[in-house]
């Protein structure tokens, strides 16, 4: 309970419309006043709003979250840190996380991509750990768009210079291109570092007196809406050009990456966390609540790049690249003479307290007052009514007779080719030629396979990881898009050898408001969880954005997923691709009728309808173990997973991608392992979940078929990879397709260079 | 009668949006030893030539240009500037 | 013998360069911080790639003010080995200890590519580990990697084998197509007259390691150790290094 707080010289009147202004329903205002014993002040209101915003304050989320797994033998640090932490051995671990930056992407698409690179790598380096890779997981309308086509090259130029100037590869990612994204682009990022255990720092704020720093770059206004009641600069001029969108400098945070990590290695701190959404009012409040204490500061002692800012506003400020720590007492100096040395801002700002409360002065006069707990948490949180909407009822259920044959060779050949071009299937080496792949020298395998492969300090050791996810299954069936999230990101870390550990996720949905889509998040989420537990990959961490729809129509519900595995030795790696002529190519996995929600079924017949593809996680499970055995006895020469565009698909990307080639191809698709009637569309396009395909030396087929048995993975030999620059030539289902690889090479490399109106390849 | 006019565009990072550019390049004058230095703002200019009726129908086209494609009204500022006439058409 | 990697706020490369030479050469290394004016007595100078300042302004010419580059221009000046690599190349054009300068790539993006490379010049302190026109697949990272002098030092550069480094294709031809980024005459390295400073836009340091496959940068290092080894044995100083071009 507060004493009463005495107002401040200009104090603005708090009325219902200020309350709804920030967000907050009667219901939550009420709880505000039975906390604080009186009326907030309105930089106290702020930090209500602030900390029970979604993005903060998780509450139409929290509730489902809370239904996820979290543990394993595996995790460091679950869920509730700026970062989750899985161990990989020898004293090593590995810091993760992903998160979204979609609604400031779709305002001004360098800076939100800048920005939001830029938030998880402190995320990540907060905790102790050099950030060693990041991956970019994007959706946008189709490239038809000039809109879509403008967000992309912004988007993509924005994460490329942020990482590359802080000097981070970006390794991996996807892009996905579907009208439903139109209007809302999805910009997920994943960072991955990596500390000795014995450095891991927490976000704690403990130790009574303790000196309370901010530190990094000075504070703007960034961020803050343009409410005219929240600065004194009332002016038009001001309020017109107030930003509300956030610059990033990367090489600010270069220089603050140095200084964190070497203030953490040097045990200078108590603790630390990054200033990110909601600034200094979530890192200073989400400290003193981990620790079970309390923050007091003064707003007049940070450095500010503005005049005249308010409490308000320097408490709100989301200005990029700045951390906020607490020093240990006797080190005060030295902290800031590190932070000296790199040319950063520090100042000291307060102390640690133990009376539980967030106290925040102005010259040291006392402008709020709030108890940390309830702040952040006891945010009220919310279980809505989910209602499935009909008309996902009626296209799931809808019939699919007449797109499961074709007419005739052609047809087929045609549909291979649209599905090649298509923007979502095609190689994206106009993205990833913009990202530094390479730099810090532990990229093993970048960009363009299933997953991304760095070294680890940790003896012979590789980290595998990769982000996924698939909005239109999820749109059509909740509960399976979430499993296959999971499922699929396990498989792609898999095909490397790596054992899947655990994951990070970032659950992109529309407004939790409407029933359609609370259902869809309750539904994934349930789905997702079903996937963890049967796949031993708990949640150590991530992201909710919600509300990402315009004129009412939400995006597709989109679950990415971030998998973490680990490869014993990284000599024994396996890649995607195909290595040599006269292997013998194999299957694993059962394909079954399944062309519902397919990328055949989008991109050749405009099509959105049918059940998903059913994901039983027993068969995922034992895929998986395969997998990993058969890395162990280095019997396979490459394995790929079997996912958008189906089988035909893949076999074009295992020849396509080849460092020596294109590769040719001989296959039947008839021979492989089959449950029940499975039509022609489904053995060559259909995306039945649980199947890779793979390529091994003749002479040991025999033994990788026993390994698949030992397994009780179903297995089949189907043909044979031929030589460089010969045909893809395949059979299934009583047609036939043949065609020069060199042709499938030049639609899979020009889809997204033509749509971007610039040539494939070095010229430029 | 059309003219072809010469324009000047400048473009700045709007007010109170960070401009990493122009503090780095302040710091750096500031160890170099130049004193007295304040505030650095870095943007680029445009320079281009246009055909039309009067100065006013010039500035106006290319302030249009700028709201659309130019300058990104988002985080940038512009001024346009018309110099004299260049030359006339026959 | 010892290497020196100086570090300017914004480098990125240097633990890069750092494992390059502990670990690619087996040689002692060691960072030089941007504020100080001591060299360490260090054998060789490299300047690492990254984003010094940025690459605000201009890249590398706010790091061609540090003060460690007082000491590095005199090193330099005095026949000290001293390597620039990618931001460290447009560090040494903006200090003007090499000529010309590196502009944004013809396409305006930010490219990471492999590329084929082949030493032109395999008689200078930096290359005598190669052959003469042997082809090297070394990675590319950068933005503004143009080269760009007029026609004269062009001229000039070619005529005294002075172009050490060179973008070619699988066959070894110079073509347009396997020139990442615009550079005139498809220039990809270039040392100075005395021969003792060379500046290169791809990443010798990022193929040094057995461990990641491709060595074809270890090259670089290997001929750095042999030149200074050479010049210890002839008890020249650390200055005396030859003049490229001049047979041995």
């Amino acid at each position: 309970m507060t004493g009463a707080v005495a107002p401040p010289t200009h104090e603005i009147e708090i009325t219902p419309e200020l309350v709804e202004d920030h967000g907050l329903s009667p219901e939550e205002y009420e709880r505000i006043l039975e906390i604080l014993g009186r009326t907030p002040t309105i930089a106290e209101l702020g930090v209500f709003s602030a900390m029970w915003s979604e993005h903060c304050g998780y509450k139409n989320s929290r509730p489902l979250l809370r239904t996820l797994p979290t543990e394993g033998d595996a995790v460091v640090q679950g869920p509730g840190e700026n970062a989750g932490v899985i161990d990989v051995g020898e004293g090593w671990g590995v810091a993760f996380k992903i998160e979204s930056h979609n609604h400031p992407s779709a305002v001004e698409p360098y800076q939100g991509a800048a920005t939001g690179s830029g938030g998880i790598l402190r995320d990540v380096f907060t905790m102790g750990a050099r950030p060693i890779a990041l991956f970019d997981s994007l959706r946008f309308g189709s490239l038809d768009s000039p809109r879509s086509r403008y967000l992309f090259d912004g988007v993509v130029r924005g994460v490329g210079d942020y990482g590359n100037c802080v000097g981070v590869p970006t390794v991996g990612g996807e892009a996905v291109f579907d009208p439903a994204y139109e209007k809302n682009p999805l910009v997920n990022v994943m960072c991955v570092g990596v500390l000795p255990l014995e450095r891991l720092i927490r976000g704690e704020a403990s130790g009574v007196g303790n000196p309370v720093m901010a530190v990094g770059a000075r504070t703007g206004r960034d961020g803050i809406h343009g409410a005219t009641f929240a600065s004194e600069e009332l002016d038009e001029e001001s309020t017109e050009s107030r930003p509300q969108v956030q610059v990033g400098d990367p090489f600010t945070e270069k220089l603050l990456l140095e200084a964190s990590l070497e203030l953490i290695e040097r045990d200078l701190l108590v603790g630390i966390q990054d200033m990110g959404a909601a600034g200094l009012t979530s890192s200073g409040t989400e400290m003193a609540a981990r620790s079970g204490s309390g923050i007091d500061i003064d707003v007049a002692l940070v450095p500010v790049r503005e005049e005249g800012m308010t409490p308000y506003e320097i408490l709100l400020s989301e200005s990029q690249e700045r951390m906020l720590l607490v020093a240990r007492p006797e080190h005060e100096a030295d902290v800031r003479e590190v932070l000296e040395r790199w040319d950063l801002q520090a100042a000291t700002i307060g102390k640690v307290t133990d009376d539980g409360l967030f106290r925040v002065r102005e010259n040291g006069r006392v402008v709020a007052e709030i108890p940390v707990q309830p702040l952040v948490n006891e945010c009220p949180t919310y279980t809505r009514e989910g209602v499935e909407d009909p008309e996902v009822v009626r296209l799931r259920g809808m019939d699919l007779s007449e797109y499961r044959t074709f007419g005739s060779d052609e047809s087929v050949e045609d549909a291979l080719r649209t599905l090649l071009d298509a923007p979502t299937i095609a190689s994206k080496r106009w993205i990833h030629d913009q990202y530094d792949t390479s730099v810090q020298t532990n990229t093993l395998q970048g960009p363009g396979s299933d997953c991304a492969v760095l070294r680890l300090p940790a003896g012979k050791r590789a980290l595998a990881a990769t982000t996924d996810g698939n909005g239109r299954y999820t749109y059509l069936e909740p509960r399976t898009g979430g499993r296959i999230a999971v499922a699929e990101a396990a498989r792609n870390v898999a095909c490397s050898g790596a054992r899947p550990l655990a994951i990070t996720n970032c659950l992109n949905f529309g407004s939790p408001l409407r029933p359609s889509v609370y259902h869809q998040l309750a539904e994934a989420v349930a789905g997702m969880g079903e996937a963890c537990r049967a796949l031993d990959t708990p949640v150590t961490g991530g992201n909710v954005s919600l509300y990402n729809e315009t004129g009412g129509r939400p995006v597709y519900p989109t679950p990415v997923v971030g998998m973490l595995g680990v490869i014993p030795d990284r000599d024994l790696r396996i890649g995607s691709h195909f290595r040599n002529a006269g292997d013998e190519i194999v299957v694993l996995g059962i394909t079954r009728d399944e062309i519902g929600a397919s990328e055949y079924l989008a991109a050749c017949h405009g099509l959105v309808a049918g059940a998903p593809p059913a994901l039983d996680l027993e068969e995922a499970r034992r895929l998986v173990e395969l997998l990993v055995a058969m890395g162990e006895v280095g019997a396979v020469h490459s394995a790929h997973d079997c996912s958008d565009g189906g089988l035909a698909v893949a076999l074009a990307e295992c020849a396509i991608g080849a460092r020596v080639g294109p590769f040719g191809i001989e296959a039947d698709l008839d021979q492989v392992p089959l449950e029940g009637e499975v039509s022609p569309a489904a053995l060559w396009f259909g995306e039945s979940q649980s199947r890779v395909v793979a390529s091994c030396t003749p002479r040991r087929c025999d033994e990788l078929e026993d390994l698949a048995r030992a397994h009780s993975v179903a297995f089949a030999r189907i043909g044979r990879v031929a030589e460089p620059g010969s045909a893809y030539e395949v059979r299934a289902g009583g047609h036939r397709v043949r065609i020069e690889v060199a042709e499938l090479s030049r639609i899979y490399e020009s889809a997204i260079p033509r749509r971007m109106r610039e040539e494939a390849g070095l010229t430029s | 009668m059309a003219e072809t006019f010469s324009v000047e565009v400048r473009i700045t990072p709007r007010k109170g949006i960070l401009d990493p550019e122009g503090e780095t390049i302040a710091r750096a004058l500031e160890n170099l030893g130049y004193e007295g230095v304040g505030a650095v703002r870095a943007g680029r200019l445009v320079r281009l030539e246009i055909d039309a009726g009067s100065p006013d129908e010039a500035h106006s086209a290319v302030r249009k240009m700028c709201e659309e494609l130019i300058a990104n009204p988002v985080i940038e500022d512009f001024e346009v500037r018309v110099e004299e006439g260049v030359e006339e058409d026959a | 013998m010892k290497f020196g990697i100086v570090r300017f706020p914004g480098s990125n490369c240097d633990q890069d360069v750092f494992r390059a030479v502990t670990e690619g050469l087996g040689r002692e290394a060691t960072y030089l911080w941007h504020k100080s004016h001591d060299l360490q007595g260090v054998d060789v100078v490299v300047l690492p790639g990254g984003f010094s300042y940025g690459d605000y302004l201009r890249a590398g010419a706010i790091a061609r003010f540090s003060p460690i580059m007082r000491e590095v221009v005199q090193f330099a000046r005095d026949g000290g080995l001293t390597l620039g690599i990618c931001n460290g190349f447009q560090v040494l054009c903006e200090a003007r200890l090499l000529p010309g300068a590196l502009v944004r790539n013809r396409s305006l993006r930010f490219r990471c590519v492999e590329v084929g490379v082949k030493v032109e010049n395999a008689e200078t302190p930096f290359t005598s580990a190669y052959e003469e026109g042997q082809r090297l697949v070394i990675p590319v990272a950068h933005g503004e990697g143009q080269y760009v002098a007029d026609p004269a030092t062009l001229d000039a550069l070619e005529a005294s084998d002075r172009v050490v480094f060179r973008y070619v294709d699988e066959r070894g031809l110079a073509t347009d197509a396997a020139n990442p980024n615009g550079s005139a005459r498809n220039i990809a390295g270039i040392i100075n007259e005395a021969g003792n400073v060379l500046g290169v836009m791809p990443h010798p340091e990022r193929v040094s390691l057995a461990a990641l496959g491709n060595t074809d940068g270890l090259g670089v290092f290997v001929s750095l150790a042999r030149a200074v080894a050479r010049s210890d044995a002839e008890g020249l100083t650390a200055g005396g290094a030859r003049p490229a071009g001049v047979g041995s």
